[in-house]
């Protein structure tokens, strides 16, 4: 039987060009050879060549880690908060405001494609600030979407239909599945130097260089605090040099934000770096999730802004995003965003968020201080492990490799990604010994 | 594309060499230079059209903007009690109070494929307890997006996975299925289905479009209650449908949306599904909860792939992780719990059967009154199909002048293909949408 597989390095650039009449030709072929046998033994299946997937890098670690018996298991995969009980938690001001909505009786009709609007106006102003310009002068395009995913999802499938052929500059290291969301939008992306392994810290000089060396007009995919996986955050300077340079070389920054509150306990401080931009009368596009820093993981809400020069711009803007939602999804779910519509609306409610959000944020700091100090007392070479206090938000890139990721697994039952990055999230004060002799065993004993 | 014999790895590759396909260097150049102006002056975004409303959720949109007293809404598929208010069903909120109280709940990331007794449930649903192919673990089942989510994934795996991504739609459709597709990656084509002359199926020639229609090509059908004509084959037109499919080793992609809805009985409205499956073949499913639940903006939904064998439904469940990833890495947890808590309860799912047949019939009695009501106003041509069609929806056979006219005339908001929603309507509203039918009618009448 005839094998695409082995005509890849011909056939792959031609395939999508129906045009070819060879590559025609020859799919003719294949697919009526194929289909000539299927018809003839009907009891194999069409799909029988559908190859088994991967587990995905992040998820499938949980899965592992669920099927391990264990008792020293520990699950520092998904950047998913957990209590000093290592317990999964559900902010007690959800609590309230899911009981609200049960008993004031909301229908369950189905959203505008946009999504709530209460959310949207909520969401707008909690990243930009309730008396910002561009949302006075109506600027701002906000589509409520499926978190930070489907959020990233709905904006690069308007970069592939309204930037075609615009190349997308992404972090190296980023979270895994920014990769994934422009592949599958059809959109080219490329790195921009961003971590600097040696220094444990990023990599300034090497990202300037790669933003200025990119073709005027690119798009750069930018986290807006908290760094995933590295924790590794530009410092305001930093930060505004990016912004210049950005300005200069006419390109459009995407920012990423899904620790807003989380990074620093503080919302405003969080979207600075967004808000620097916007302030500047930057164009801009934000997907916003409510995943950590509300703790609404499956619920799944998010929103997608577009920040624009004109109110004209930011209708047609939103007009095209609904666009794309509509075959997709067809409008949004309604629990998440009146979750979060309710908890931003009431003022008690809020007050409340904003202490749970500081709690959070606050016990992974003191989780950094006390793996700091267990580090930096085990380990007798004078390594420096400092990073660990420098790095912000949920996670920590420890600087193992896969092999020594997978030691850390393999020998201590430790869950992480193979990148090395490991979710403080997922650490308490009473782990953090067993954690440190773990990353000290796998770093220097491990290739 | 040749996808069948393309490893995940191929179509990455396949996907990024799309990438490098030069676009036209004159428009590229243009719009380049266009957008970037000076900041202070222009937007990157100044070749942004505004879009269109969307031609179905649109008609809520307009509706909502009018401030006559007297307005309806027959636009979009939502059930409506007597007293014109939307409705959540009563195992519905009991379902959620458990839920809400359950102290043991948390809101922790669901696996991609989502809720996993849900997607149990919900095979067993439309599949029935005792399929061979659940039994035999053929059935790879992912929690979606309420019916379009499951489209779309379908076929998002389709482009990447089978060998004739093309889909064959009925005409006509939901119009939001051929955005679904060319979107997904699966370009379509229609098939004979409505004839206007009879108000009835086109049976010989949809079986003569399926015939013609390239072997191995996806066949879209409505499972039941198709929409928007609410006309469907009988159990012996289905026979002959799948005879035909399966004689062209065609794969059907089933669009589930109204189960329950349309004869008031889940079990019969399951027919087709279950006779296509009954005969060992491969087929997909996409199912919605939004009408029979009434969990609309919930999004509530599943997309199952009946295999031929248990490792290929293994492989194909894997497969589809990696469409839905990249889309909204997992799906939203509330509609599926809820729906899964009334599936798993024999009390509970009791009382939805009977909930379910209490819409299906108050529609029933909708459609007896306007057609008493029009056959009143001697309203001129043969109304029986308001009778004959089956689920939430019916065909009136008004023309878009016509549509256009009721709603300046007589604010009634419908799709402009002269769909109606008798989910929509009630007794005190019958006589005011006879009147606009019957103008519409006579006046295009004396319109010679």
């Amino acid at each position: 039987m005839y094998r695409i597989d082995d005509l890849i390095p011909f056939l792959v650039n031609e395939l999508f060009d129906f045009r070819c009449s060879l590559c025609s030709f020859l799919c003719a072929f294949v697919q009526g050879n194929a289909l000539k046998a299927m018809s003839t033994t009907t009891n194999v299946s069409r799909f029988e060549q559908v190859t088994m997937a991967p587990a995905d890098p992040i998820l499938g670690v949980s899965e592992a880690f669920k099927r391990d018996e264990s008792e020293k298991k520990l699950n520092l995969g998904v950047g998913a908060y957990r209590t000093e009980d290592l317990q999964p938690m559900v902010l007690e001001v959800v609590k309230k405001a899911e009981r609200k909505m049960l008993e004031s009786g909301e229908n369950k009709e189905y959203l505008p494609i946009e999504g709530l609007a209460a959310f949207n106006k909520a969401t707008a102003e909690l990243l930009l600030g309730a008396d910002n310009a561009a949302i006075k002068e109506n600027r701002v395009a906000t589509i409520q979407g499926l978190s930070g995913t489907g959020s990233l999802r709905l904006g690069a499938a308007f970069i592939q239909r309204y930037f075609p052929g615009t190349t997308v500059y992404i972090s190296n290291p980023t979270w895994g599945n920014h990769m994934n969301i422009f592949n599958d939008a059809g959109v080219p992306w490329k790195h921009y130097r961003y971590f600097d392994p040696k220094t444990v810290g990023l990599d300034f000089e090497g990202m300037m260089a790669d933003i200025e060396n990119a073709p005027d007009g690119s798009i750069m995919l930018l986290h807006g605090c908290a760094h995933n996986p590295t924790g590794v955050d530009p410092t305001p300077e930093q930060w505004e040099k990016i912004a210049d340079l950005i300005e200069k070389k006419n390109h459009m920054a995407f920012f990423d934000v899904a620790y807003q509150g989380f990074a620093s306990g503080s919302l405003d401080q969080d979207a600075s770096s967004v808000r620097r931009f916007v302030e500047r009368g930057m164009e801009v596009l934000v997907a916003q999730s409510y995943s950590k820093n509300l703790g609404l993981y499956a619920e799944r809400i998010g929103a997608i802004n577009a920040v624009v020069s004109s109110a004209d711009a930011a209708a047609r803007v939103r007009s095209q995003l609904k666009r794309i939602a509509r075959p997709m999804y067809s409008n949004p779910p309604c629990h998440g965003a009146r979750i979060v519509a309710n908890v931003v609306g009431d003022a008690k409610m809020f007050d409340e968020w904003r202490a749970e959000m500081q709690e959070m944020a606050g016990r992974i700091k003191t989780v950094r201080q006390r793996l700091f100090d267990e580090l930096s007392s085990k380990d007798k070479s004078g390594k420096d492990w400092s990073f660990v206090l420098k790095q912000i938000g949920m996670f920590s890139f420890t600087g193992l490799n896969k092999a020594q990721s997978d030691n850390m697994t393999n020998k201590w039952h430790i869950y992480m990604t193979k990148d090395g990055r490991i979710s403080l999230a997922g650490l308490n004060l009473a782990k953090c010994e067993y954690l440190a002799d773990a990353i000290i065993d796998s770093y220097y004993n491990v290739q | 594309m040749a996808g069948t014999f393309m490893s995940a790895q191929v179509r990455r590759i396949a996907t990024l060499a799309a990438h490098f396909r030069v676009p036209s260097v004159a428009a590229t150049g243009e719009r380049r230079l266009q957008a970037f102006a000076t900041m202070a002056n222009t937007s990157v975004f100044e070749n942004v059209q505004q879009a269109p409303e969307d031609p179905i959720l649109g008609v809520t949109v307009a509706y909502n903007k009018d401030p006559s007293p007297s307005k309806l809404n027959l636009g979009v598929g939502a059930y409506r009690t007597e007293e014109g208010k939307p409705l959540v069903l009563d195992v519905v909120k009991r379902a959620e109070q458990q839920l809400v109280a359950e102290k043991s709940r948390n809101k922790e990331y669901q696996a991609i494929t989502g809720n996993q007794q849900f997607n149990k449930l919900s095979a067993r649903l439309i599949l029935g307890p005792d399929s061979p192919a659940i039994a035999k673990n053929c059935v790879a089942t992912v929690q979606a997006l309420s019916g379009t989510g499951a489209l779309r994934i379908g076929a998002e795996f389709l482009a990447a996975h089978y060998a004739k991504p093309q889909i064959f739609l009925p005409m006509p459709t939901w119009g939001n299925h051929n955005k679904i597709f060319p979107l997904g990656g699966v370009s379509q084509k229609p098939y004979r289905y409505y004839d206007p002359k009879t108000r009835g199926l086109d049976y010989e020639g949809m079986l003569e479009d399926l015939k013609a229609a390239p072997d191995g090509a996806v066949i879209l059908l409505h499972a039941c209650a198709h929409n928007p004509t609410g006309v469907d084959p009988t159990e012996e037109q289905w026979e002959g449908i799948r005879k035909v499919i399966r004689s062209k080793n065609q794969l059907p992609f089933f669009d589930c949306a109204y189960q329950g809805f349309a004869s008031g009985s889940l079990d019969k409205d399951a027919y087709a599904v279950r006779s296509f499956v009954a005969d060992g073949g491969e087929c997909l499913i996409s199912q919605s909860f939004a009408k029979n639940m009434g969990l609309y903006g919930e999004r509530v939904g599943a997309l199952n792939i009946v295999c031929r064998s248990a490792p290929v439904a293994s492989r194909v469940d894997s497969q589809l992780k990696l469409v839905i990833r990249p889309m909204y890495s997992s799906p939203p947890v509330h509609g599926a719990a809820i729906a899964a808590a009334i599936l798993e309860d024999g009390n509970l799912f009791k009382n939805w059967t009977v909930e379910l047949k209490g819409m299906a019939d108050r529609i029933i009695s909708m459609r007896h009154q306007l057609y008493d009501a029009l056959q009143e106003r001697g309203t001129p041509g043969d109304w029986d199909h308001v009778l004959k069609q089956i689920g939430m929806f019916t065909f009136t056979g008004l023309n878009k002048s016509q549509v256009e006219f009721m709603t300046r005339e007589y604010h009634i908001y419908m799709t402009s293909d002269g769909r109606i929603s008798m989910a929509g309507l009630s007794s005190r509203t019958v006589p005011h949408l006879a009147d606009a039918m019957h103008a519409a009618v006579v006046g295009a009448k004396s319109k010679v």
